[in-house]
């Protein structure tokens, strides 16, 4: 990798065909923005977000359930209205965002990781191993991903029954990651095989270059690009697998609300027609989700070298 | 054909001990049995007494085949919370569950498919794009969002149809069903369209791509050639073709319909399964946990097989190639 400088390497990108595409496709740079706004509001939620939604102290009753500013009844002081408690709308949006981010991205991450080693693993070794683990992905692919969320929460539950908060997390994490690590494991599989029988592998391996480093450093970067798009659409998917679960209840703890605990909440007073408390951060789930998914089919299209 | 069945039927049968090793594993080491079914205030002599009887004192190997053998006549013991057979909570609830997904999937089918075709016919014009954009951001919403905008349109501010229950019901022995009721179909209604609009948009799509494929060949340009009239090329000619991963996308999402419906019961109050497995997932109760991952496998496995045996009703090609796999 030649660039010396950063200028020249920022100009190389400028000139890039993936910047190209971007800049030619009006709906990666909305999407994009979007994304944007919602990621930073959520990243520095506690600066931006106009109230506190989890200080007890400036909450007040005589607050609660008021619509939003547009409304009858509404005040600037709440622009999108408060809930059940009388907590800021529009702040609560954020910080949930920010827990609904924070746990799908860790999700992903996760099964990336598993999934591209356990797929290169396969695809490289071959034999017992790789009939093993695709056995394996088959019977995990025949059940969908929120059944064995639930199951590994149930389990969880039975096993430590009065588990903090911090595990709840964890065990979310995992649930919803658990799942997904067969998608890169048999995207990664599949390149890895065709990777390996080509001229550049075999060369690594005339010179005698270690198995593990031939895998991680030769085939590795070669196999990367279909794992990328996977990873973006399942950073959506993992968000709304998030929000579902913590929509049935079973999500983070009520103590600090996701997007789907929001929407949980603001269910209860649906038929006394306040509907702002739920469909705000519905809204907020569609647009990150929705956002996500067209970067997600953005890159696909970019990095696909047939389609250019 | 014979030999594909066979292997496929093999295959079923390594799913289902999977399955059911891993709810075998539930029952031993998540939650005792012994004090679900004693209480936690049994002597000693009790819990052993009942733990020879159960055979818990006999090796693994025993204990996993007396499970098989248990939870192939559908015998979960008992739930930990209600008290009552497993089995007997598990089949109240179904007809609810398999009436919502059966509804939900015909629901998809009977929009999907024309829909698709008339994306595929329009291509390009404003009514398909519109049709594409909603079928994308039927893919996007979360199952349980929809159910909630459906309440707030139909049931809070039109006060159309009831947001929860099933309504009425006829019962004829241990089955119930809503579809002999008025007020039945009033409640199926809102959460049948809440289930199927993913697999909705699923199929609309695919029937698009794939008559798109197929409006680019050959046999279709000579139907056309030889004067048939437009609506017998598409639907006797092309359409026809699209059907075989139609069914195989329907087949398959027949499970995760079983799967979703755990939302949309949840969403709507329905008496079904699914809000039953969620209680379970909630109260930590193994049995009943373990019961309905067995029977969505079950499910899931059958289905399966019977998506591999229509292919060779749909496709005469695999009925000649002996041996083949998948389509």
């Amino acid at each position: 990798m030649g660039s010396s400088t950063a200028p020249g390497r920022f100009a190389r990108w400028l000139d890039s065909d993936i910047w190209h595409s971007f800049r030619t496709s009006p709906m990666a740079i909305v999407a994009a923005l979007v994304a944007a706004i919602c990621v930073f509001g959520s990243v520095f939620a506690p600066w931006v977000t106009p109230h506190d939604p989890f200080d007890l102290a400036t909450l007040s009753l005589s607050d609660a359930r008021l619509p939003p500013a547009w409304m009858e009844g509404g005040t600037t002081k709440y622009l999108l209205g408060t809930d059940d408690q009388g907590r800021d709308i529009l702040s609560a949006l954020f910080y949930g965002a920010r827990l609904s981010l924070a746990v799908g991205l860790a999700s992903v991450a996760l099964s990336v990781v598993v999934g591209v080693a356990l797929g290169l693993l396969s695809g490289f070794v071959g034999g017992h191993t790789d009939a093993f683990l695709m056995r394996l992905c088959d019977v995990m692919l025949s059940f969908p991903s929120i059944l064995i969320a639930l199951l590994i929460n149930g389990v969880a539950r039975a096993l430590w029954p009065n588990a903090q908060d911090t595990l709840a997390l964890g065990v979310l994490t995992l649930a919803i990651a658990l799942p997904g690590w067969v998608h890169y494991a048999r995207t990664v599989r599949g390149s890895t095989l065709v990777e390996r029988n080509k001229d550049y592998v075999q060369a690594a391996r005339v010179i005698g270059v270690a198995p593990l480093r031939i895998m991680f450093r030769h085939v590795l970067p070669n196999v990367m690009g279909p794992v990328l798009v996977l990873a973006t659409i399942q950073v959506a998917s993992s968000i709304l697998t998030e929000a579902t679960l913590s929509f049935l209840g079973v999500g983070v703890p009520p103590t600090s609300p996701s997007l789907g605990t929001l929407i949980r909440n603001g269910n209860d007073y649906l038929f006394s027609g306040d509907w702002w408390i739920t469909i705000f951060p519905g809204v907020m789930l569609v647009l990150i989700a929705l956002s996500v998914n067209l970067l997600g089919d953005w890159l696909r299209d970019a990095l696909n070298p047939r389609l250019r | 054909m014979l030999a594909f069945i066979l292997r496929r039927l093999i295959q079923a049968v390594i799913v289902m001990l999977t399955v059911g090793f891993i709810a075998f594993m539930l029952f031993q080491y998540v939650g005792d049995p012994i004090n679900s079914m004693l209480g936690q205030d049994a002597t000693q002599d009790q819990r052993d007494a009942l733990r020879k009887d159960l055979g818990l004192d006999q090796p693994f190997p025993v204990q996993f085949a007396r499970f098989v053998g248990n939870a192939a006549q559908g015998d979960f013991g008992f739930s930990l919370r209600q008290g009552r057979r497993v089995s007997a909570l598990i089949l109240e609830r179904f007809p609810a569950t398999l009436e919502l997904a059966t509804a939900a999937a015909l629901l998809a089918l009977a929009i999907g498919v024309p829909m698709g075709v008339y994306a595929a016919l329009r291509r390009g014009r404003f009514g398909s794009q519109l049709v594409m954009t909603l079928s994308l951001l039927g893919v996007s919403l979360p199952t349980f969002l929809i159910g909630i905008l459906l309440i707030l349109l139909f049931s809070v501010t039109l006060k159309w149809l009831p947001s929860f229950g099933r309504g009425d019901t006829v019962a004829f022995g241990s089955w119930t069903t809503g579809l002999l009721t008025a007020d039945g179909w009033k409640h199926i209604v809102l959460p049948a369209f809440t289930l199927c609009v993913f697999q909705l948009a699923l199929i609309l799509r695919l029937v698009r791509a794939e008559m798109l494929e197929v409006l680019r060949t050959d046999y279709v340009k000579f139907a056309r050639a030889r004067g048939l009239h437009e609506r017998s090329v598409y639907f006797g000619h092309a359409l026809k073709n699209t059907l075989v991963p139609v069914i195989t996308v329907t087949g398959l999402q027949l499970g995760s319909l079983i799967a979703f419906a755990v939302i949309t019961e949840t969403v709507f109050q329905w008496p079904g399964m699914g809000f039953l497995f969620i209680q379970a997932v909630k109260d930590a109760d193994v049995p009943v946990m373990a019961a309905y991952l067995c029977l969505v496998a079950l499910i899931f496995v059958v289905v399966n097989l019977l998506v591999d045996l229509l292919y060779f009703a749909v496709d005469p090609r695999l009925r000649l190639e002996t041996g083949a796999t998948g389509h």
